[in-house]
């Protein structure tokens, strides 16, 4: 099946909240041995009527086409959008909570990378930093990798969220 | 009416399945299910068939639904009785056949505690329904009920369930009738890709050697997909081959008709699809048992494929056009075009003439033999002594399956009810009680093997007390022996557990059930037995005692393409590959 250029896609669904839904979600991806590189769902709505969830999978186009009509198949699943990663259309970002742990200069390392990553210092010790960095996936590595040569890191992630460009907001 | 209706839970349930027009539901009884029990009790409009194992109770649901093409009901009670349902969902979804089954539920505050039968039937099920639903507020109860009809029967059809504590049976609701919600899947219809239909057409008025490969959706379509294939048909003369589940869409005696393809196909049917240079796939979804390996599979072909799910489309084969919508609307769009562009019938006259000529090989022949009975033979000859009448067959999972497939012909779809997508021994009998439940005054049998039936065969005891005359045909070979002919092909002749001695006096069996038990051990002796069970008012058994060692040819074995068929004379010869599938 997976003949194709694999590449990472991101599938935002809009689902009806109920309960079961996520383990509907899930339990598909994991019985057709479709992986999941991030999941984050959400209530986005003012009634809680329906839940947004991102899906970031790594696929060919041929196999993401098919992931796209399996999610469609679901009854609780209202809309599913497919985005490309890399592809200009849309924002993707998500934010990570990085420990580090160092002393001396690695310390004063680890401040200056977080400068140039906009990354702010949510709690402080003498020896130690909790940054919040945010942004692309890319940055959010990058930055990950960077604390990891200046001390012992702990790493909590979001996953990513993703919306579209422009003007246009479609319909629930 | 004035105001909204309350009624308790229980009430509610009966009071949808009324207004939804269903006459029977197939159950078993138990704690969690006992107010919906009561209900029944006082209701004369609802039949209730008291199965003997609740897998017994889904999968007569389903032939009742199979043979009818409306939603088959199924009753269980919460623990063990939902988890002996999941055999007969997981067979619904597979072979998309629209349910209901209803599960009782430990009442809503002891949910989560381990109470006494409670499971987690929502997540044991979630994969084996279209969908299910937990229902904890009474006041949705009647619109949930409504929605599962609808899911049930919309776009692909499948089992819903719908889990029911015992305290919202109990509680007092308002009821809603099926107009006065809006339906869960409203507004989700299609719109077909007009584009997409004039490329089909472009490709079906060029091509020299098409063929139609024809599926279960033909059957879902109902009437309408049937008659818009039969037109196809007959606008184009393309030969037509069908899937295992799609049997009698197009009749058996229309002089285009392939026979059935695939693993135990014909050669012309399997020759043709390897061969063409269009494939029409309708309704059908490029099942393994149908393509063989994907690699050499029909190699020089452009590819268009119909179908209502998207997820079917491109999923095992890529092809050249995949148009998403109701296969019976799609076709009649393709029709309409056909009518008014015009259709060079002189393009495909060479490939009529090849199509004869395998089919002039006779690849379902088999030797006759005076002493032993042949399966084929055995089934021919019910063929030849029920034809004439309303006739429902079903079938459990091996060999005889097979055989029912290629040696009895349908002319009409939803006479055939059969096991496909999952392969369930243990199908056939329940469902023929389910059919017959729906066809009270036809003839409803049963090719079954003898392992199969054994998996089942408590039933006896339900079609005798509903009186349903049930007849089950065994050909009786002693062996589990589809296992016994892959041990043959695939292992050496190793028969690893698959002979079955000790088996019950089938005769006795039927006699001690009440039934009506016959034998034939000779062909001399097969026409008089078959007779004598038509016309037996009562369920019956006729043990047809066959060649334990015969093999269902033709065959493509796992990992061969469809030009690598073997056939009863020739030599197996398969891949270290072939033998490492199923
Ligand atoms: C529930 C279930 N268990 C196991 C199998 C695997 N299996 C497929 S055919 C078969 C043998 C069936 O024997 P029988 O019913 O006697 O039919 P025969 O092939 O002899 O005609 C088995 C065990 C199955 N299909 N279903
Ligand atoms: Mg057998």
């Amino acid at each position: 099946m997976s003949e194709g250029v694999e590449k990472r896609w991101n599938f935002v669904v809009v689902v009806d909240n109920e309960p079961g839904v996520l383990s509907g979600i899930s339990g598909m991806f994991s019985a057709r041995g479709y992986n999941i590189d991030s999941l984050t769902v959400c209530s986005v709505d003012n009634d809680h009527s329906c839940s947004r969830m991102n899906i970031v999978t790594r696929a060919d186009e041929r196999l993401a086409r098919q992931i796209m009509a399996q999610i469609k198949r679901l009854i609780p699943v209202r809309r599913v959008d497919i985005l490309e990663d890399g592809r200009e259309g849309f924002v993707a970002k998500e934010v990570a909570l990085v420990r580090v742990v160092s002393e001396g200069a690695n310390r004063r390392e680890a401040l200056r990378i977080a400068t140039i990553f906009d990354a702010k210092a949510s709690d402080t010790t003498l020896t130690s930093f909790v940054f919040v960095v945010q942004g692309g996936s890319g940055k959010v590595d990058a930055f990950v990798s960077l604390m990891r040569s200046l001390g012992e890191v702990e790493v909590a992630r979001s996953g990513v969220v993703a919306i579209h460009r422009g003007s246009e907001i479609p319909g629930m | 009416m004035s105001g909204p209706r309350k009624m308790k839970g229980a009430e509610i349930v009966l009071s949808v399945l009324k207004e939804r027009g269903v006459e029977v539901v197939f159950g078993y009884p138990g704690g969690a299910v006992l107010p919906i029990y009561d209900e029944i009790f006082g209701d004369n409009n609802l039949r209730h068939v008291l199965v003997r194992h609740e897998q017994g109770a889904l999968h007569a649901a389903e032939g009742y639904a199979k043979s009818t093409g409306k939603v088959g009901v199924a009753l269980v009670t919460s623990g063990p009785g939902a988890t002996n349902a999941v055999t007969g969902l997981t067979d619904a979804l597979m072979d998309s056949v629209p349910l209901l089954c209803l599960s009782g539920q430990v009442p809503t505050h002891l949910i989560g505690t381990d109470a006494f039968q409670e499971c987690d039937t929502c997540g044991i099920t979630r994969p084996c329904t279209k969908y299910n639903v937990l229902v904890k507020d009474v006041d949705k109860l009647a619109e949930t009920l409504h929605d599962a009809f609808d899911i049930a029967l919309s776009k692909r059809p499948g089992p819903v369930l719908v889990d029911i504590p015992k305290d919202v049976q109990f509680a007092e609701g308002i009821y809603k009738g099926e107009g006065e919600r809006t339906s869960r899947v409203a507004g989700r219809g299609l719109e077909v890709d007009r584009g997409l239909v004039d490329e089909a057409v472009r490709l079906i008025r060029k091509s020299r050697k098409p063929v139609v490969y024809g599926g279960g959706g033909l059957v879902s379509g109902g009437d309408r997909a049937k008659h818009e294939l039969r037109r196809f048909v007959e606008l184009t003369s393309f030969p037509t081959t069908l899937t295992l589940m799609g049997l009698g869409v197009l009749p058996a005696s229309h002089p285009l008709f392939l026979g059935m393809l695939g693993m135990h196909g014909t050669y012309e049917a399997n020759m043709a699809m390897h061969d063409c240079d269009l494939m029409l796939a309708f309704g059908s979804r490029f099942d393994d048992r149908v393509t063989g390996r994907l690699d050499a599979f029909s190699p020089d072909s452009k590819k268009v494929h119909v179908d209502v799910d998207a997820s079917s489309i491109n999923k095992n084969v890529l092809v050249d056009v995949g148009i998403e919508g109701e296969v019976g609307e799609v076709l009649g769009l393709i029709n309409d075009a056909l009518e008014e562009e015009g259709l060079d019938r002189g393009l495909i006259r060479g490939w009529l003439n090849e199509v004869e000529m395998w089919r002039s090989r006779n690849s379902l022949g088999y030797k006759r033999d005076g002493e032993l009975i042949k399966p084929q033979y055995a089934v021919e000859r019910l063929y030849a002594l029920s034809r004439d009448r309303e006739t429902y067959i079903t079938t459990e999972v091996g060999q005889h399956q097979m055989w029912a497939a290629q040696h009895y012909p349908f002319e009409e779809p939803r006479r055939w009810l059969t096991s496909g997508g999952l392969g369930t021994m243990g199908f056939g009998f329940p469902a023929a009680l389910g059919a017959q439940m729906a066809h009270p005054d036809a003839l409803v049998v049963d090719i079954a093997g003898e392992s199969s039936f054994m998996m089942v065969l408590q039933e006896l005891s339900t079609a005798k007390q509903y009186g349903l005359p049930v007849k089950i045909l065994i050909l009786n070979n002693e062996y589990l022996g589809m296992v016994r002919q892959w041990q043959e092909l695939l292992h050496g002749g190793r028969y690893s557990e698959s002979y079955c001695s000790s088996l019950p006096d089938f005769v006795k069996l039927a006699e001690s059930f009440g039934g009506l038990g016959l034998r034939a051990k000779k062909p001399s002796e097969v026409d008089g037995v078959i007779k004598e069970m038509i016309e037996t008012d009562n369920v019956v058994i006729a043990d047809i005692c066959i060649d334990p060692n015969e093999n269902c040819f033709p065959m493509i074995p796992s990992g061969a393409a469809h030009n690598e068929m073997i056939f009863g004379d020739g030599e197996a010869e398969i891949s270290e590959e072939g033998r490492r599938l199923v």
